[in-house]
């Protein structure tokens, strides 16, 4: 938003008309700054709404990536009564798949629980820091009752 | 910001927005599917298939699909366009981006097409 901001700023002082294919090709150059960027990792803190962000961000990844096997075994499950029994003997009978179900469904979990936080942050609920780091701290405790819970169950 | 042309929607806040809108599909979606898994014990194929093959259980499928596909892309080019860059990775920060982009969207397309293929087929 700021960047079209910007580049727009930069047609008109040109005096061009910004059209699509200046917007492109002027961005790079007007976005294109070296602002000093602290990478010691030793000196970054990490309070608990730094934790839960960059976990919400891992999730979601991990979602992404555990997605294919919520498609295969939705569509071992649903392809016939025979691969759906086979499906849930191998989800039943075996250690690795179990561990790997509840990986994905733990990471989908913290996700969505992290991100319900964010919904009503979005809302405009609890954007003071001290109310932030509050929320932070009950979403994460949710978070692993949720993922106990579905431990226990899928066992 | 960086190569804006590889992103969903046309700016920040039509992404943020789209990104809210497609939380709260899914959201809505898994507490359903998670309640049918909860409260069903030992759940048997006719009971699954009834669930998920009736219609709107499969529109709604369809829409949590949907809205995966277009979350999933703006997060993963947020993600991207976080760490993939000239000023996190030098050089090689644009062809790593780019790669990276390619891949995710070739994922998502597959996730797609074999959901569809699931849903529909
Ligand atoms: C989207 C996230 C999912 C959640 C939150 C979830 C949650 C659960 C839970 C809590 C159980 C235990 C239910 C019980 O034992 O009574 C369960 C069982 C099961 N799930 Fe899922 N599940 C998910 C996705 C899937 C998918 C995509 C499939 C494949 C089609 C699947 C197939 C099964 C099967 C076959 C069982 C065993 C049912 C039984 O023996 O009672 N699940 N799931
Ligand atoms: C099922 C597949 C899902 C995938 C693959 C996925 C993936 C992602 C990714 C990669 C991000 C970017 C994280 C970042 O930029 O830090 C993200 C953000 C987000 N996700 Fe998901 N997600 C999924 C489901 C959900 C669900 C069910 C919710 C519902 C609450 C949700 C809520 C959010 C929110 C609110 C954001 C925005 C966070 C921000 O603006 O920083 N996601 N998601």
């Amino acid at each position: 938003m700021t960047a079209w901001i910007r580049i727009t700023i930069t047609c008109r002082q040109l005096n061009e008309r910004p059209a699509i294919g200046h917007q492109i090709s002027h961005k790079s150059k007007a976005v294109k700054d070296n602002r000093p960027v602290n990478l010691d990792l030793t000196t970054i803190r990490l309070p608990v709404t730094a934790l839960t962000s960059i976990l919400h961000r891992v999730s979601g990844v991990a979602v992404f990536v555990g997605l294919a096997l919520i498609i295969y075994l939705f569509d071992q499950a649903s392809a016939s009564e025979d691969s759906f029994i086979a499906i849930k003997e191998c989800i039943e009978g075996s250690f690795l798949t179990r561990i790997a179900l509840w990986t994905v469904v733990s990471a989908l979990l913290f996700h969505i629980v992290m991100g319900v936080k964010h919904l009503i942050a979005d809302l405009g609920f609890g954007e003071t820091l001290e109310s932030g780091k509050r929320a932070s701290t009950i979403a994460l405790a949710v978070a692993v009752v949720v993922i106990l819970l579905a431990g226990v169950w899928i066992w | 910001m960086v190569t804006q042309v590889t992103n969903f929607g046309r700016n920040g806040v039509s992404n943020w927005l789209i990104q809210r809108f497609t939380s709260v599909v899914m959201l809505a979606y898994f507490l359903c599917v998670a309640c049918f898994f909860v409260c069903n014990d030992n759940i048997s194929y006719e009971l699954f298939n009834a669930y998920f093959s009736s219609t709107p259980m499969t529109i709604f499928s369809t829409a949590a699909l949907l809205a995966i596909i277009a979350h999933a892309w703006i997060g993963l080019w947020a993600v991207s366009t976080d760490y993939l860059t000239t000023r996190m990775m030098g050089n090689k920060g644009t062809v790593l981006r780019l790669l990276f982009q390619t891949a995710y969207s070739s994922v998502l397309f597959i996730y797609l097409v074999w959901g569809l293929k699931i849903l529909w087929g």
